[in-house]
């Protein structure tokens, strides 16, 4: 029952073949078996999901209905919960429940959704691995030794590993796409204002963005239903309309024009990884889609300007976290030593490394040579694509230049785990949508992954040729296994 | 020794009378009486996660402001994040506006003691959010209240064109008279509903270099603002006297020692580190909408002042102390309404019920919760017009009207103090007055003037004050004659 796509989920539910009772028990005794050894949950709902689940049959069993009614997802900890321990993963919020909910968060229960937990991130999203994370690193399914990818690595391991049936993430630079390239399952980033950011904990806010992590394109259009669309409290939520993504799922991808940018499949691409991406376009190009070269010129500049924005941004929004009114704090003798030793103390490694980042690049004296300056080329990588989507309807890159790597590999060398996202951060600078999802797996049966990429607000199109894709391939029917636990 | 001139520039600080906070939906309340934390949510508490939403009342009263400073409204402005550690700020950033303001270039003009006015030019007006308030307590803990936390306020900045501490003060007052009027801001500076911080150098009058200056921030209040910008000016030319020479610095001003205190030197200036404001969208302003702000502007203290001279006769002096406040320009204007004349009921309010109010400690905005109706003022004055009742006891009812209010012509009635005219009773009076004072009868025949008075005096004294003044002097004079002859 766990090896169910959501949308077969939702059928079962839906036919009396199962009850969200029975189905939610079924993940929590997959956790149970398997999250020792993959760690990807920080905090269980186990009381929570039942009672939700209850309710969810009873409400089906009087007739009614809704999107999501009776389906066990699992939430990263950067979405807020209400009542629920909500830790981005830092010590300093250890503890800490909102009392409110993020608003795709309150979309999901509207839509009867059962909240199985919050799953491990990298600190504030900060990270490509979860090794970030301030209480453990999680575990790819599909090799123990090596990371899920970050920072939504708990959300995604747990769809890879059947712990929950979907679930959500964020995406600033890649942390939706990237560790769904690694652990072999579809990460999906809607544009920029697609999805309402309240709630979700801020790490650079103009980058940021809630995304689905699943086992199908379909499943991604399903959970993109129910949380896309404006939000009041959100005033970057675009006000336009959401159309049924379920709806386009045809199968046809003739005539599609792919592009294939000459500067993604240049040195440092596992070799593997490169040919399992131009064996899908060729998939693709099987089925009627039509295959273009194209340049995105400014690619290069994609990490550096990255960091100089994502850093800005985030050395400001880290600095609510003092510990005057919420979480944790460390008293001391005077104010200005709370504020030092709780966040010198609570705080990990990589997060003051880019709040030192991003205060230097906003100094006085620096600000035009790097924030201005990175803004100037976001612009450029911005036109980059507007060009590019004048000529072709999505983008076909590697999600990931390599497939998963070993847990302590990068760990050391910051710029080393930063290249990682190599492929994503263009797309979160431009604003636009992506979707990661499996195309293969290497050498060592480690997962593959496809990206591709569309303008802001047509997810549907990249959500229809990911669709077409996978009826045609079954490696997003590939299923890791979690060795069982000993004794 | 040289004569200086100082340089001031004054930035002010407006919380505007929005219902709601300048990022979220909690209330704006009284920050002296609710109780703490109590209008807050975790939007303006700073939790994780949560985003600022614009509040569109609080861009209307900013461009009313603007527009009636003769502003430019940009065609966008963009807000910036200032970026500071303290436990009154709950993000560890201000949502404040930076490079691209609401309002710019505009102007005020002053007038000057001297009678005449002069142009203040207004380099910007911004929006921003206010902070929370700390409150340290004997035993060296802090207390956070952020109910004032997101409160929007409005920062009008001068250029530094004021030269000395009284231009700034009628800055200050006549500002803050434009927020009134326009019903951005009540102006009550005990609630620290308006602030001010000051630029101040000074130089060689008549030179027009710009030497180091000094920004004094913490003046909660106008005379605060007057003493310590007089304060500073003093220091400064005493430094430069001395040849020490002023160092760019920050101070603070302590009201109730009346001392400058100096915060911070330029070596530990704070780097704000602005940049834009990454969860709010530019805000765009069409010309269109522009026009319909302007069109709705209420008038305006100075163009009520001139009309006040033009069409009633006032004196520019009188029109600018009816018109400094709103709610005295509005009393003014119901007494004339209810009849009064214009010069008479300017020079009771100016002259008797502000002297009331002043002896009550009532700021004059307060006239509207006095009990002399603006009704009763002019039925007042009417009974004085007509002759009912003398001046004198005009003002006695008044004090009747101030202490109980009611009906003036009710009043006189009841109390008996309507004005003796008849002739017989006068001229009683006065022979009566004769009578008792012989000695002062002959000196007045003698050629004493002074005498005169004291009769006068004591006829009226006779008639317990109600005599009509014209008709006892003719009867007094009448009587003084026919005994010279």
């Amino acid at each position: 029952m766990i090896d169910l796509t959501l949308s077969e989920v939702l059928d079962r539910l839906n036919n009396g073949a199962v009850t969200s009772v029975a189905l939610t028990q079924a993940y929590l005794d997959r956790i149970r078996q398997a999250d020792p050894r993959v760690r990807a949950f920080l905090t269980l709902t186990e009381e929570l999901a039942l009672e939700q689940a209850a309710a969810a049959d009873t409400r089906r069993a009087a007739g009614g209905s809704a999107p999501l009614l009776g389906v066990p997802l699992a939430l990263k900890d950067v979405l807020a919960t209400r009542g629920i321990q909500t830790t981005a993963g830092s010590r300093i919020l250890q503890g800490f429940k909102p009392p409110y909910n993020a608003t795709a968060v309150q979309k999901l229960l509207d839509a009867g959704a059962v909240i199985l937990g919050k799953t491990n991130t990298d600190e504030f999203a900060m990270g490509s691995s979860t090794e970030n994370s301030g209480y453990f690193t999680t575990h790819n399914p599909w090799d123990l030794e090596r990371v899920p990818g970050g920072s939504s690595g708990g959300s995604a391991a747990a769809v890879a590993a059947g712990m929950a049936a979907g679930a959500l993430g964020t995406d600033t630079g890649g942390s939706v796409r990237q560790p769904a390239s690694l652990c072999g399952v579809v990460g999906l980033k809607p544009g920029y204002g697609r999805i309402s950011r309240y709630g979700a904990f801020a790490y650079a806010s103009s980058l940021d963005q809630i995304g689905t992590l699943s086992r199908t394109a379909r499943d991604a259009a399903l959970l993109l239903n129910v949380i896309a669309g404006p939000d009041p409290l959100d005033s970057t939520s675009m006000p336009i309309p959401v159309p049924d993504y379920t709806a386009a799922l045809d199968g046809d991808v003739r005539g599609l024009r792919v592009g294939l940018p000459r500067e993604y499949f240049t040195a440092g691409i596992q070799p593997e990884v490169e040919a399992a991406v131009r064996a899908a376009v060729e998939k693709l190009a099987s089925l009627g889609a039509e295959v273009v070269e194209i340049s995105l010129p400014h690619m290069s500049y994609g990490l550096p300007v990255y960091y100089l924005i994502a850093t800005a941004e985030c050395s400001a929004n880290m600095a609510r976290f003092d510990g005057v009114r919420y979480g944790q704090r460390e008293d001391a003798g005077d104010m200005w030593e709370v504020y030092t030793n709780t966040r010198g103390h609570l705080l990990g490694p990589e997060v003051k490394r880019r709040i030192m980042l991003g205060t230097y690049a906003l100094s006085a004296g620096y600000y035009d040579a790097y924030y201005r300056k990175a803004q100037e080329v976001r612009t450029l990588i911005r036109e980059d694509f507007d060009r590019a989507f004048e000529q072709v309807d999505v983008i076909a890159t590697p999600a990931t230049p390599t497939t998963a790597f070993k847990i302590g590999e990068k760990i050391g060398d910051p710029l080393q785990m930063y290249l990682s996202d190599v492929y994503t951060t263009t797309v979160n600078l431009a604003g636009a949508a992506a979707l990661s999802l499996p195309c293969g797996f290497d050498g060592r049966g480690l997962p593959i992954g496809l990206q591709l990429i569309g303008p802001a607000f047509e997810e549907g199109r990249l959500l229809r040729a990911g669709d077409a894709y996978q009826r045609v391939t079954d490696w997003h029917i590939h299923r890791p296994v979690v060795e069982e636990p000993t004794g | 020794m040289t004569l200086y001139e100082p340089v001031i520039g004054l930035e002010v600080h407006a919380e505007m009378l929005t219902r709601s906070k300048m990022f979220c939906s909690c209330a704006v309340v009284d920050n002296t009486e609710a109780p703490p934390n109590t209008a807050t949510c975790p939007v303006c508490l700073g939790m994780p996660g949560v985003l600022p939403t614009l509040n569109a009342e609080a861009v209307e009263m900013g461009l009313r402001v603007g527009l009636a400073l003769g502003c430019t409204i940009p065609p966008f402005n963009q807000f910036a994040r200032k970026n500071y550690f303290y436990p009154d700020l709950p993000r560890g950033y201000q949502i404040s506006q930076y490079e691209y303001p609401l309002a710019i270039n505009g102007f005020l003009d002053i007038d000057l003691p001297d009678g005449g006015t002069r142009r203040i030019r207004v380099r910007r007006a911004h929006l921003e959010e206010d902070t929370g308030k700390l409150t340290h307590t004997g035993d060296g803990a802090s207390l956070v209240d952020l109910n004032r936390a997101g409160v929007p306020l409005l920062e009008i900045v001068s250029e530094p064109d004021l030269r000395s501490a009284e231009e700034a003060e009628a800055y200050a007052r006549q500002l803050r008279s434009i927020l009134q009027y326009l019903g951005v801001n009540h102006g009550d500076m005990s609630r620290g509903v308006l602030r001010f911080e000051a630029n101040v150098s000074v130089r060689p009058a008549g030179s027009d270099e710009l030497r180091t200056r000094t920004e004094i921030k913490n003046l909660n209040s106008i005379r605060g603002m007057v003493r310590a910008i007089q304060k500073e000016v003093e220091r400064q030319i005493h430094l430069w006297e001395s040849g020490q020479g002023v160092r760019q610095a920050t101070l603070g001003w302590d009201d109730d020692r009346g001392q400058l205190i100096i915060q911070r030197t330029k070596e530990s200036a704070s780097d704000y580190r602005y940049f834009p404001e990454p969860d709010l969208p530019l805000l765009q302003i069409s010309p269109e909408h522009v026009a319909e702000v302007r069109q709705g502007l209420p008038e305006l203290p100075a163009a009520r002042r001139d009309r006040f001279c033009r069409d009633l006769g006032l004196n520019r002096a009188d029109a600018a102390i009816l018109t400094a406040e709103q709610a005295v320009a509005d009393y003014y204007e119901a007494a004339l309404a209810a009849g009064g004349a214009p010069q008479p009921v300017a020079n009771f309010l100016i002259g008797e019920i502000f002297r009331l109010m002043n002896a009550d400690a009532l700021g004059r905005d307060a006239i509207g919760t006095i009990k002399v109706t603006p009704e009763a003022l002019a039925e007042l004055l009417r009974l004085a017009q007509e002759g009912a009742i003398n001046l004198n006891t005009a003002k006695r009812v008044l004090d009747i009207l101030y202490a109980e209010g009611g009906d003036p012509a009710r009043i006189v009635a009841e109390r008996g103090l309507a004005q003796v005219t008849d002739e017989d009773a006068i001229r009683a009076a006065v022979d009566s007055v004769l009578a008792e004072n012989p000695a002062e009868v002959e000196a007045y025949l003698a050629g004493s003037e002074k005498v005169a008075k004291f009769l006068m005096g004591q006829v009226m004294r006779a008639l317990r004050g109600k005599g009509q003044p014209q008709a006892v002097q003719e009867a007094l004079d009448e009587a003084l004659a026919a005994r010279r002859s």
